[in-house]
């Protein structure tokens, strides 16, 4: 009887922690459209989320630019292909690379931060204070956290576009002898707005997941700093992983479709 | 007739955490007006009381009554507007470490409706007198002040809002004999000019005489004995005159190995 009942109780453990996750997905949305909404909050958290992780982002675009051209060009220069480069320079950079990678970063950089913040909060009794206070926690802390992640991601994606399709037009030009002309009119000529705008529906699930993941492990950790410590690392590693299998259902949704 | 008058009734709370039980079936009513101190050995659960009457846990078992109506698990909307009539001390403060001290102690009154900014440091700044700091003290953050002014602005900020009830989880740990005594002759003054009904948890048997209309001690997780401030200096319980004496030998097991 003893084993099974150890593993009937980590059953329930899980399932009840599954089910905490959920309430507090709801919750967290729906304190996100329902007043009162704390705006100052919410715009210093896109400045944090958005504005601040620009550098980050920014050198993580430009570069992966930069290696996508110099990848392709030894590879696609055995099949006189090289044409092709400003093509999949820049379909590789807005559906893919850009998002995911901008999202990663952004996991290590804000996810933590939050984690971290939150969790602090909680073991020095600061989120009880706030209730004390008459403020409802979930619409003071998470909420505009959630709702700054979703919408900061995609403007954050968009410029990552910019820059890596620019690091991608730098390598071309300037080592390979491209003609700038030309790579710019092929940069543009296969674009096509849904390549884009799946990126940026992928951004926003990442901001999204992000921010949930800091503020979810932030808000239940426990156990002083070394709680706060594991909160840290689990809300970065599950937006990470998160982030890489939500990246392959979009694409699904998107594209499974055309051929 | 003891119904009508009573502001806050506890009957049978129970809580536990895992296999732990902590409290055991607290029976207490607080008159209305009424300065009651709760007095018990470290780790007997005070805390744990205070926070279950706040909501900030929910007890196993049992029925906590506020002005006549249930407390336990109440939707926010109610838990808000029960929560502005009541103002409380943690224990170890928990001051918002992200603003100054100012803004911690205007906190909930913000909550509740804007105020200009010099407005709020006004506030604050008569506040900070009422417990003893000086108008250089706002400015600063929690993190500049040593443990005792830390507990005096989470004083302040208790008091702001001029409550109907106060909860002070050991106000006077931590602070010099001379301090201890003005914050003792501050919570009288909120109890009697106010008209608030104050519970205070503390272990200064000084402070429970100065401050406490009665007196309650919690022990094992239940309240063994209730009685006036003098009653309690010549009880004839074997636990209150152990902990009032202040004696390793008796009743009470302080499971500390003597050599
Ligand atoms: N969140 C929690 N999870 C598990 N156990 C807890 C929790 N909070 C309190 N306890 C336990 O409950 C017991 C009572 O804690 P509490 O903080 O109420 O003590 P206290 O009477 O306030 O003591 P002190 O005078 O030292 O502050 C302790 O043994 C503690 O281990
Ligand atoms: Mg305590």
């Amino acid at each position: 009887m003893a084993p099974l009942s150890t593993i009937g109780r980590s059953v329930l453990t899980f399932l009840r922690a599954i089910g905490q996750f959920f309430i507090f997905v709801t919750r967290s949305i729906i304190h996100c459209v329902i007043p009162p909404f704390y705006p100052r909050i919410f715009v210093r958290q896109i400045i944090e989320i958005g504005y601040l992780s620009l550098p980050v982002v920014g050198l993580t675009a430009i570069f992966t630019g930069m290696v996508l051209a110099l990848q392709s060009f030894t590879g696609f220069s055995r099949f006189n292909a090289e044409g092709a480069i400003a093509n999949v320079v820049v379909l590789s950079v807005t559906r893919e690379l850009a998002p995911v990678l901008a999202g990663l970063m952004v996991a290590g950089r804000i996810g933590a931060a939050m984690a971290a913040e939150i969790g602090t909060m909680r073991v020095t009794e600061q989120i009880d204070a706030l209730t004390v206070m008459s403020t409802n926690p979930f619409k003071y802390l998470i909420a505009p956290r959630v709702l700054a992640g979703t919408i900061a991601l995609p403007c954050l994606v968009l410029i990552a576009d910019i820059i890596g399709v620019m690091g991608g037009y730098i390598v071309s030009v300037y080592k390979l002898g491209f003609n700038p002309a030309n790579y710019l009119h092929k940069t543009w000529e296969f674009l096509q707005p849904i390549d884009v705008i799946s990126g940026l529906v992928k951004a926003s699930a990442f901001g999204f997941i992000i921010s949930l993941m800091g503020c979810y492990h932030g808000y239940t950790s426990k156990g002083g700093a070394r709680g706060v410590g594991k909160a840290t690392t689990s809300a970065v590693v599950s937006a990470s992983i998160l982030i890489l299998g939500i990246n392959y259902i979009v694409t699904e949704i998107f594209f499974a479709g055309s051929k | 007739m003891i119904e009508t008058n009573s502001k806050i009734v506890l009957q049978g709370v129970k809580k536990a955490f895992g296999l732990k039980s902590v409290l055991n079936g607290v029976n207490l009513k607080i008159g209305r007006g009424e300065s009651l101190v709760v007095i018990g050995g470290s780790g007997t659960g005070k805390s744990v009381l205070l926070k279950n009457i706040l909501g900030l846990l929910t007890p196993d078992e049992g029925s906590i009554e506020i002005d006549g109506s249930s407390v336990v698990d109440l939707a926010w909307k109610e838990r808000e507007t029960l929560l502005r009539k009541v103002g409380m001390l943690f224990q170890n403060a928990a001051l918002f470490d992200s603003m100054s001290v100012w803004q911690n102690i205007t906190f909930g009154l913000a909550a509740q409706k804007p105020i200009p900014e010099n407005e709020a440091l006004e506030i604050a700044i008569l506040k900070l007198a009422a417990v003893g700091l000086n108008a250089d003290v706002a400015r600063l953050t929690p993190a500049e002040l040593s443990g005792g002014m830390r507990k005096r602005v989470g004083l302040a900020r208790a008091i702001a809002g001029n409550p109907e009830i106060l909860f002070f989880d050991e106000p006077t740990t931590g602070l010099d004999p001379i301090m201890s005594d003005v914050i003792n002759e501050l919570i009288v003054s909120c109890v009697k000019e106010l008209g608030a009904t104050a519970l205070s948890i503390t272990h200064d048997m000084a402070s429970a005489k100065k401050i406490a209309d009665r007196i309650a001690m919690l022990h094992c997780g239940e309240i063994i004995w209730t009685g006036s401030a003098d009653q309690i200096f010549n009880s004839s319980n074997k636990y209150v005159e152990q902990f009032v004496k202040g004696r390793a030998e008796g009743p009470i097991h302080t499971e500390v190995l003597l050599p």
